[in-house]
């Protein structure tokens, strides 16, 4: 829903300014690459926990016309927001123009990759709008992944006050590391950086041989990190949590909320209980059964979410179907060179049976799985194709899509667990 | 048979999925039992051309542009002379700008090799598109995708294609990329190789030649996967119809 917000800004340009300026508690944008809707999403779900009002704007719906929009349609009959915080996801793209307008309190980042480079150009563009935005609200205080260099950049680059947080435990699996380096050459000095070890994409313990720029001691951060039965457990300040989610990254987006609540001073005594409760698919990526088969519905929109979404797959080592579907819809990014980045060959381990290929692009998938010596054959029908796979494959069905597929397959998943 | 591919800096120039373009060249060599050798040359380390058959440059953001050619331009007469003795060359998009003599971005001019007498100039307009284009080394339609800030000004040296649907080298000439002896410079990302196996093939019986002499036609292969997805893109263009819904699709 974004056209009641476009509406809004026509009668009056500033409103947004004004409906979040009534927020009495805080107001927190949260950027990044990847875990942008899943940190927001239970950043909110924390608050509500705490008995909070919060006003949070749709996946999705993270440009300007889109946040103006939460805005409006949370306001009462008087023109009112009643709200004790506003969790908003912003697109980083666009937030050039959002945040001077929503003057958050703070804004917490995520991590930045390379992403839709059609529309950003490339990393270092997003980078500089990023700088941009949170320059024009020099009091909001940065929550920042201090695992990811570039982003620790930001600091020295704008005074903002800041916070970090990050992880100094091995805890990602060897083939969630792609081979395609990025963005590991210190923005200073142009040297390039020396890891201690890399989680993922650049993230990791970093230091720079030629000014010294390295990795802050985070200010809050996930430790005794042990995965047992389907979960992981882990401590932040104190808190034992357990997540019922087996994929590490979601350790990062629980510590990034954490760090979100903590940067405002939020309440979080039920914290606990609030990870332990939460659903981190956020009601669109999930388990169904269909024909007596599980499948698992994963979105992989970019090559480092790819690259950690193999990796899950990697993890299970029971036979298993594989359905991807890959679109060039404007959403999606129209450029898909990016599955070259991904290093497909764990899926050559990862005991397949069959491989299908769907989407607009399933020829190109296709084609990048020949080159990795990866047979697979192509599906024009993406729900006949799981129907087929689900009753005579082996049960364990996974779908990795990418943006504009993920709500259409969601929902025709949902349907075919019902007939 | 044995080939050797060099890959320049694929720590710094490796945008959107260069590095399929090696992937192709390798695998193309293998399923002809031809044994193929990559070489990664990291930001760094010194590169032997004598030893190379092929090199690979991919492209980068305009600051890793920037850092790798401080590398390049220590190694610049001995690329020169690897060129001018028919070493082939796959240059991509920064790499492409880079075989120039320079590359004026927003903000300073950066130095290329200066192999090919061309230069690129940066516009705000980044041109991004689909692409499709006519090439003389390839009787299908070429097609990849393109992002690019800069503008290519090849003078007079011969185009790698003719532009069907997309921007080309300025927007406005009309051309692709550029084709000097055995060096192939373009836009194009997607990456090239693999959906126009015509040209990878082309790079790899030219690097063959140069090394063994005659070697006949090399063993054709069954491209029906990559004749499928170069020809979605192509047909994808044709439609009238479809072009204008996703120029439409920009503006929203």
């Amino acid at each position: 829903m974004t056209f009641p917000g476009y509406v809004a800004r026509l009668m009056d340009p500033e409103i947004l300014s004004v409906l979040s300026g009534m927020v009495q508690g805080g107001v927190i944008a949260v950027m990044g690459t990847n875990g942008k809707t899943t940190t927001n999403h239970l950043l909110c779900h924390v608050l509500r926990g705490e008995g909070k009002r919060v006003l949070m704007n749709g996946t999705g719906a993270n440009m300007l016309n889109g946040v103006t929009a939460a805005f409006v349609l949370a306001t009462d009959r008087k023109g009112r927001i009643l709200a004790d915080y506003a969790c908003v996801e912003v697109d980083e793209y666009a937030s050039v123009k959002i945040l001077p307008k929503l003057n958050p309190s703070c804004v917490l980042l995520t991590n930045l990759s390379r992403d839709q480079l059609d529309r950003f150009g490339e990393v270092d563009l997003t980078y500089e709008r990023i700088r941009e935005a949170v320059e024009s609200v020099p009091k909001a205080r940065l929550v920042i992944n201090g695992d990811d260099p570039l982003l620790v950049s930001l600091l020295a680059e704008c005074a903002n006050p800041a916070v970090t947080y990050g992880i100094r435990e091995q805890i990602f699996p060897e083939t969630s590391r792609s081979q395609a380096l990025e963005n590991t050459f210190c923005r200073f000095c142009g040297t390039r950086l020396e890891y201690q070890f890399i989680h993922y994409g650049q993230l990791g313990s970093y230091r720079c041989p030629g000014c010294g720029f390295q990795r802050p001691e985070p200010d809050y951060a996930a430790v005794n990190i042990a995965f047992w039965k389907d979960a992981y457990i882990f401590e932040i300040e104190g808190f034992r949590l357990q997540m019922e989610a087996c994929s590490s990254y979601n350790v990062y987006n629980t510590l990034a909320a954490y760090g979100g609540l903590a940067a405002m001073d939020a309440p979080r005594d039920h914290f606990q209980e609030a990870v332990s409760q939460y659903d981190y698919g956020n009601g669109r990526e999930g388990i169904y059964r269909i024909c007596g088969a599980r499948v698992q519905l994963h979105l992989a929109k970019n090559p480092m979410g790819f690259q950690q979404k193999l990796s899950l797959l990697g993890q299970d080592l029971s036979p298993k179907d594989i359905l991807i579907e890959i679109n060039d819809e404007a959403q999606d990014g129209r450029d898909i060179s990016w599955l070259w980045d991904v290093d497909m060959e764990i899926l050559a381990k990862a005991g397949a049976k069959r491989i299908f290929t769907a989407g607009s692009r399933r020829y190109d998938v296709g084609l990048r799985l020949k080159y990795e010596g990866i047979e697979s054959s192509t599906a024009s029908d993406v729900r006949e194709a799981i129907g087929r796979l689900a009753e005579t494959g082996t049960k364990n069905l996974y779908v990795i899509v990418n943006y504009s597929g993920l709500y259409r397959t969601s929902r025709m998943l949902r349907e075919m667990e019902e007939t | 048979m044995k080939l050797k591919i060099g890959h320049l800096y694929p720590d710094l120039l490796n945008l959107y999925g260069d590095q399929g373009n090696i992937r192709c060249l390798q695998k193309r060599l293998a399923w002809r039992g031809i044994e193929a050798e990559v070489r990664q040359v990291l930001w760094g380390e010194q590169v032997d051309f004598s030893d190379l058959d092929l090199v690979l440059l991919g492209g980068g953001s305009d600051r890793e542009q920037k850092l790798a050619c401080m590398q390049l331009s220590r190694i610049r007469e001995k690329f020169c002379r690897f060129v001018e003795e028919g070493g082939g060359v796959l240059a991509v998009c920064g790499g492409y700008q880079l075989l120039g003599r320079y590359y004026q971005t927003s903000r300073e001019r950066i130095e290329g090799l200066g192999i090919l007498d061309i230069y690129s100039e940066w516009e705000p307009r980044r041109l991004v598109s689909n692409s499709i284009l006519k090439s003389p080394l390839a009787a299908a339609p070429v097609v990849g995708f393109e992002n690019h800030g800069g503008r290519t000004y090849i003078g007079k040296h011969e185009p790698f294609g003719r532009v069907l649907f997309g921007y080309g080298n300025t927007r406005s000439s009309g051309q692709e990329g550029v084709i000097y002896r055995n060096v192939i410079g373009t836009y194009l990302h997607g990456p090239l190789l693999p959906k126009n196996p015509q040209i990878c093939d082309v790079l790899l019986q030219r690097a063959l030649e140069r090394k063994y002499g005659p070697v006949g036609k090399l063993q054709s292969l069954a491209d029906g996967l990559e004749r499928r997805a170069n020809d979605m893109i192509v047909e994808r263009y044709c439609d009238g119809a479809y072009v204008m819904r996703e120029r439409l699709q920009r503006f929203l």
